[in-house]
């Protein structure tokens, strides 16, 4: 793991527990700038042509890294992707339209 | 008679918790019934029909849930209230750190019982104890009058140091057991509490702070200074706690004690030292009489957590002896966790008390004459303990 900025709690720059009388608490939507991107070993290659856009991806991705346009698939958000698979495992075996690459390849 | 008072009424410990409830009136009440703490949620329930409280009540299907939905409420900037025991309290364990960590004055009332196995109903310190280290502020009642004042304390508390507060009433003994109890104006109580001082997000008040995060993750970065502020506020809790009794004897003429109340200590060579309501008995049956070179005197404290350890060391200042009555065990080998901190307390003064720990009233076993006399006999032996009363030895 590269140890960058997506690592670390998004708030916690300067921290002084003598600052603290509350819980922790963020403005909301902050899971936007922790970019989990870099956490995959493997990624998804979407092949469009051979997708027939059944969502089957889109329904199961736990990270909402499936992006989609008009009730179709159009690409895979890697910021936040992790690696996970499951779009690929899910995948209708007769369109098999993302296949899991080595990220270090 | 203060003014506030408006007369005497005969309640259960579990009733004047339901009585306080609503008269602070607070925005949610979520809770899941559990003996002997039912009561509470059933009269408060009653109060709700006829129409006597506003609150917003949540029945939910565990007690896991019931804390949860406390927890949302809290931060969203409720005034939250909810009662529990024993395996209800246990279920509870995961969420009592998210609601200190989290800094929400939730007030939960314990009506504190036994830990299965084996199955057991009646009362003992277990569950409460198994929640010390939690981050709440823990109160140990004493008569049922005091349940009714510390649950009304307990809002003003709970609210000032940003910490919850558990309102501990011996199970049955206090929750069960009718008690003459001095009741308070319902516009005096709501003058005391006055209005809610909670997250400081009014998210139920309709104004759009815009969304959200409550709880975010903290990495290594940044767990630990939380962790620190919170032992830091529980620490401020000590003179939180000290400075809201006194206003709160101010308010309603009353004399409830600073974290702890001694007895017969003046003349005393010993002083037995406890928790909730056992104290009325041993004060009856031993206080001032003789164990040996000098008399018994009683040390019982109200405020468990933070634990009191200079009020403490004072009170045990001149007494040669302590034996302390932990109604819980830690299976440590050294005894209960009253005793652990009775000691840890006066570790490092120049003459210590010597200190015998004892367990007792496990699962609700009685006191009986022949113990009460085995107490005094501990005076002179001065073992380390822990003595096991109640049970046959040998």
């Amino acid at each position: 793991m590269s140890g960058g900025r997506s690592t670390r709690s998004a708030e916690s720059s300067a921290l002084r527990w003598q600052d603290l009388d509350a819980g922790p608490v963020l403005p909301g939507e902050t899971s936007r700038r922790f970019l989990t991107g870099d956490w995959r070993e493997r990624r998804p290659h979407l092949d469009l042509d051979r997708c027939v856009h059944c969502l089957l991806c889109w329904l199961y991705c736990p990270d909402s890294s499936v992006l989609v346009a008009g009730g179709r698939v159009v690409g895979i958000d890697l910021d936040y992707c992790k690696g996970c698979g499951v779009c690929a495992a899910v995948c209708p075996p007769s369109a098999a339209a993302i296949a899991m690459v080595e990220e270090a390849r | 008679m203060s003014p506030a008072v408006v007369g005497r009424r005969g309640l259960t410990g579990n009733d004047a918790v339901a009585l306080a409830w609503r008269q602070i009136n607070p925005d949610v009440v979520a809770a899941y019934p559990i003996t002997p703490s039912t009561q509470v949620v059933e009269r408060f329930a009653r109060y709700l029909a006829d129409g006597e409280a506003t609150t917003e009540f949540v029945p939910t299907e565990s007690e896991h849930s019931a804390l949860s939905a406390c927890v949302g409420a809290s931060a969203a900037g409720a005034r939250v209230m909810t009662a529990t025991s024993s395996q209800g309290l246990a279920l509870m364990h995961e969420v009592l750190y998210i609601a200190s960590g989290l800094r929400l004055p939730i007030v939960m009332a314990v009506a504190t019982r036994a830990l299965s196995a084996p199955l057991n109903i009646h009362g003992d310190h277990s569950d409460a104890m198994g929640s010390r280290d939690a981050g709440w502020i823990q109160l140990y009642a004493g008569t049922v009058q005091e349940a009714y004042d510390l649950s009304i304390l307990a809002v003003r508390v709970a609210e000032r140091a940003r910490l919850p507060v558990m309102v501990c009433l011996d199970g049955f003994t206090l929750s069960h057991s009718l008690e003459p109890v001095l009741v308070y104006a319902d516009d005096a109580v709501r003058a005391f509490v006055g209005e809610a001082r909670t997250s400081g997000y009014r998210l139920l008040d309709g104004q759009d702070a815009g969304p959200l995060t409550v709880g975010p993750l903290a990495l290594p970065d940044a767990y630990m200074d939380f962790r620190r502020a919170l032992a830091h506020a529980m620490a401020r809790a000590l003179e939180v706690v000290a400075e809201e009794t006194a206003a709160f004897n101010a308010h309603f003429g009353r004399a409830l004690p600073v974290h702890l109340e001694t007895s017969g200590l003046e003349e005393a060579d010993g002083a037995l030292l406890l928790l909730g309501s056992t104290a009325d008995a041993v004060r009856e049956a031993l206080v001032g009489t003789s164990a040996g070179r000098g008399g018994i005197g009683l040390v019982r404290l109200l405020t468990f957590r933070p634990f009191p350890a200079e009020a403490v060391r004072k009170a045990l200042s001149y007494v040669a002896r302590v034996v302390v009555m932990d109604r819980a065990d830690s299976l440590s080998t050294l005894g209960g966790p009253l005793g652990i901190e009775v000691r840890a307390a006066l570790y490092g003064q120049a003459f210590p008390p010597a200190v015998t720990d004892v367990v007792y009233g496990l699962g609700g076993r009685e006191l009986r004459p022949r113990d009460l006399e085995r107490l005094r006999t501990l005076f002179q032996e001065a073992v380390p303990g822990p003595v096991y009363l109640g049970v046959e030895d040998g």
